[in-house]
């Protein structure tokens, strides 16, 4: 659900520092809350294990018919499935995978998101109201089942999924953006702009970008773990990636179906799962907390 | 015996640019039926006090610090809840400033102003109703019976005021704080919620804070009067002493800017300079950066209120000295 | 009061006539679908495809048809199931998914506002911390991790419930649960804000002037106001939940709705699905307009538009 968390850290009293920059501020900021340095601590260690992966694991397809599924062990500390096949490699390349539509499909509704939303606030009255209102349509009908239905009518494949999926997922992004132009274009520098004569791709370019960039950062960082839900959950029913490419959401799927003989088939994947999304959130709000604390939650 | 002694107010703000310190070492009583005014900026701590005495001050980030506020034996400040309940709405009442977000928008009139009946009195709803409408004719609301029926919104701004007044005094209370009662309302209207008030100040014989900004308002209807400038009192008399007689830099910089006494076509009066932050300590007086007759001595000395004349309290150090004369 | 619900109700009619629109013409450009003859399954149900679409008939005609049909709950065919009628298998696997979705709305509401209201009533306490840390964990543990753990533990470990089907009473627990208890967590989050902007109010103020306790001040002056927020949430959570209802309905094996839109869709039923769509697209748009009415309800100020 594309509605971002918040951490409840209550700042103590600061002293303000004279002098200090925005990004240094931030920074610092970031830095006391000891949530989000561990969710960037995990994100980092997620990343790295799983670029290096090839490097180091085990080769995830290999099975090993007779020896079928084994609980965790020294040499398998994920246990197998039920094909023989390492755990924790299946884990580590599934997670690429999720990591990858992740980001590819956060890309995409980006893009379109972005755009929206600059293109929205930019213009104000009349077709602003129109586009917001489109958007808050959109934001109450079932993501899932029209990805589905489009997977059915165009078949499945994975650029597919990637647009899919961001299609449907720029909703929130767009209505940032949207009031962060809102805001920007009532500021007195951009009136400036205007008044010393500047075009208005330039006033756009120069002034509004840099602006929106920090908000879009940070909402992007939001955006990769609900991106990554919904490809989890359409892989879980069937419809994401195919095999023999197994995202997370397939693992939990795998692991779902044998629960009652093979428990631990579900509960790495599946902890390993909501511990990426939790970082990611944390990761998220810490970033949003540090570089605009009036929008923390109390 | 005073119906409201208080001494030594302080009550502070703990935010996370440091501590504001709103109200300090403030002290004055109030007679029974008598009608005080306490005049200031905004930022003086006029309404702070008044909130602190009845602890509606958020608490976090407030903290009253110290101090005590005796109504008829009571410590306000550090008496229990239950207590305090009891005296809330009861003896002590409170109107605001803004009446459209100071009453409830999502529950019609009626319910509202019988609502102190209902805690206090314990009085079923019929008769509390028609307590409440007779109320609402009290304060001049036509059509009383039917009205009480709507929600805060469908009144005027005046109209919505007269209600928070028949909310405030349909227990009859012995103390009626007004928080700038008038400050949103248009200049008509603010003569007709005066008239009113002091009508109903006359036949209840409740006693009354009001407090504004405006000495003109105060003027018509206080006895005596507070003035208060960054947290502290500055001058305290009886009004017509406050404006015959200023014996405060402070006081008499705010009569010269009150635009309908000063000369047609000249330029208006204002105050140089701003009011202090709070949130660092003043030395000395808190006015001395904008006082025309401020010395060497003001800006260290150890200020408080003396009398000066009789019933007449001033903090200015040099008026105390006998040095300055207003 | 009836005058807003006709008046909002006519505005849903507009959204309802597009996306009827746009399955027609996604239909109509599908390959395999029901307007390409030449990949039409058995000859029975090719039949009752070109009976009920008017295969041979113009465009425009075949639309007017398509739309008048659906004013009339005809669904049509479905594509794989010979002999029956969408509408028919709609019916009958939909009171199941209700059941469902009513359930775990009832426990995302009920938990989300009791924990979400009572932290707000002491911010940055343990009281707050403790229901949004819970809150926050539940975000990230979504209901195809949850369903599962949740089956394990009270299922397979405890032996209290039955793993999956939906036969006795207690088979509602659990997927009520899974569903429910992940949405709670952002109702949970929002409960609590409402209740914290609404308490910051000045009209708060006054009710502690006139002496309310805080029981009186939260129950009568402070609930109408933080479940506004609660309200507005309500309608895309139903919307999100009727995807979940898919990944529920499959976890616990309950014959509803979800698990026939995935079967539908995997066997490329392409009426059942596109039948299916409408009916969800139907079925949201409604619920927004109860929250609406709803959100109307709990403040006055909104009836005077």
């Amino acid at each position: 659900m594309p509605v971002p968390i918040a951490t409840s850290t209550a700042l103590p009293v600061e002293e303000i520092e004279q002098g200090a920059s925005l990004w240094k501020d931030a920074v610092r900021r970031f830095a006391r809350n000891q949530m989000a340095v561990l969710g960037l601590s995990f994100v980092l260690l997620l990343a790295i294990a799983a670029l290096a992966a090839p490097l180091f694991a085990q080769p995830y397809d290999k099975q090993n018919l007779s020896y079928g599924a084994k609980a965790p062990s020294s040499e398998h500390w994920m246990g197998t499935d039920v094909l023989g096949r390492d755990l924790l490699s299946r884990v580590l390349y599934g997670s690429r995978i999720s990591l990858a539509v992740g980001i590819c499909a956060t890309f995409v509704s980006l893009t379109i998101g972005v755009f929206y939303g600059a293109i929205s606030g930019y213009l104000g009255g009349k077709p602003d109201v129109v586009m917001m209102r489109i958007v808050d349509i959109l934001y109450a009908l079932p993501f899932t089942v029209f990805v589905i239905l489009l997977m059915v009518i165009f078949g499945r494949n994975i650029i597919l999924l990637f647009m899919a999926i961001g299609a449907v997922e720029w909703l929130t992004v767009a209505r940032i953006v949207r009031g962060q132009v809102l805001s920007l274009r009532r500021q007195e520098f951009i009136e400036a702009a205007i008044a010393l004569g500047l075009r208005k791709r330039a006033i756009i370019l120069r002034h509004l970008v840099p602006n929106v960039l920090g908000i879009t950062i940070i909402y992007a960082t939001l955006t990769v773990p609900s991106v990554m839900l919904l490809e989890a959950v359409l892989s879980f029913l069937g419809f994401g990636v195919q095999p023999p490419m197994s995202s997370l959401g397939v693992l939990i799927d795998e692991g779902a179906r044998n629960i009652e003989e093979f428990p631990w088939l579900l509960t790495f994947p599946g902890l390993f799962f909501s511990l990426t999304l939790f970082s990611l959130n944390f990761l998220g709000d810490g970033l949003r907390d540090a570089l605009d604390p009036k929008a923390a939650k109390d | 015996m005073p119906l409201l002694e208080v001494q030594n107010l302080r009550t502070r703000f703990h935010t996370r640019h440091g501590v504001v310190r709103a109200v300090q070492d403030v002290s004055f009583s109030l007679e029974k039926g008598e009608t005080l005014g306490i005049v200031g900026e905004s930022g003086s701590g006029k309404s702070v006090t008044c909130y602190s005495l009845l602890r509606l001050i958020p608490q976090p980030p407030g903290k009253i610090e110290g101090g005590q506020a005796m109504f008829d034996g009571v410590d306000l400040l550090s008496c229990s809840r239950e207590q305090l309940r009891a005296i809330r709405g009861k003896r002590v009442s409170m109107i605001f400033q803004d009446p459209m977000t100071s009453l409830n928008p999502y529950l019609r009139v009626e319910e509202q102003i019988i609502e102190p009946l209902l805690i206090h009195d314990r009085l079923d709803r019929t008769e509390a109703v028609k307590r409440a409408i007779q109320a609402l004719e009290d304060v001049g609301v036509p059509g009383a019976a039917q009205r009480i029926r709507s929600y805060p919104h469908e009144f005027s701004g005046g109209m919505r005021q007269r209600v928070m007044i028949a909310m405030a005094l349909i227990t009859r209370p012995e103390l009626l704080i007004a928080d700038e009662p008038t400050t949103a309302l248009d200049v008509t209207v603010q003569a007709q919620i005066l008239d009113l008030i002091r009508k109903l100040q006359h036949d209840l014989g409740t006693a009354v804070i009001w407090i504004s900004h405006d000495l003109g308002v105060v003027a018509g209807f206080c006895r005596r009067t507070l003035v208060m400038y960054a947290g502290r009192i500055v001058e305290t008399a009886s009004t017509e002493a406050i404006f015959k007689r200023p014996k405060h830099p402070y006081n008499r910089a705010l009569q010269k800017s009150i635009p309908a006494l000063q000369a047609k076509g000249a330029e208006l009066y204002t105050i140089p300079g701003l009011p202090p932050d709070l949130s660092k300590p003043l030395p000395g007086c808190a006015f001395a950066p904008r006082c025309e007759f401020a010395e060497d001595i003001c800006r260290s000395g150890d200020i408080g209120l003396k009398e000066v004349e009789a019933s007449h309290d001033s903090a200015c150090l040099r008026v105390q000295k006998g040095e300055l004369t207003i | 009061m009836l005058r807003f619900i006709f008046k909002r109700f006519l505005q849903t009619i507009p959204v309802l006539f597009i996306i009827a629109t746009l399955t027609f013409f996604l239909m109509k450009m599908t390959k395999g679908g029901p307007f390409d003859t030449e990949k039409a399954t058995t000859p029975e149900i090719k039949k009752q495809l070109e009976a009920h679409y008017g295969l041979n008939k113009p465009v425009w005609e075949q639309y007017i048809d398509y739309i008048g049909k659906l004013i009339q709950g005809d669904l049509g065919p479905s594509f794989k199931y010979a002999g029956w009628n969408v509408t028919e298998l709609i019916a009958g696997a939909f009171p199941v998914s209700l059941e469902l979705g009513c359930y775990a709305l009832a426990v995302a509401l009920a938990i989300g506002m009791i924990s979400g209201f009572i932290a707000a009533l002491r911010p940055n306490s343990v009281t707050d911390y403790l229901p949004m840390s819970l809150a926050t964990i539940g975000i990230c543990l979504p209901t195809f991790v949850m369903g599962p753990l949740l089956i394990l533990t009270f299922g397979i470990a405890l032996g209290w419930f039955n793993s999956s089907g939906w036969f006795f009473l207690s088979d509602r627990v659990l997927p009520a649960l899974t569903l429910g208890g992940y949405y709670s967590a952002y109702i949970s989050r929002i409960a609590r804000t409402g209740m914290i902007e609404v308490l910051s109010q000045d009209f708060i103020r006054t009710a502690r002037a006139k002496g309310a306790t805080e029981w009186r001040v939260v129950f009568k002056h402070a609930l109408k106001g933080a479940m506004q927020p609660v309200v507005t949430l309500t309608a895309p959570v139903t919307a999100h939940m009727v995807t979940g209802s898919f990944v529920v309905e499959k976890i616990f094996d309950i014959p509803g709705l979800g698990r026939f839109f995935v079967t539908a869709a995997f066997n490329r039923d392409l009426t059942l699905v596109v039948g299916l769509v409408l009916f969800y697209a139907a079925l949201i748009v409604m619920l927004n307009l109860i929250a609406d009415v709803v959100l109307v309800w709990l403040n006055p100020r909104l009836r005077f538009e």
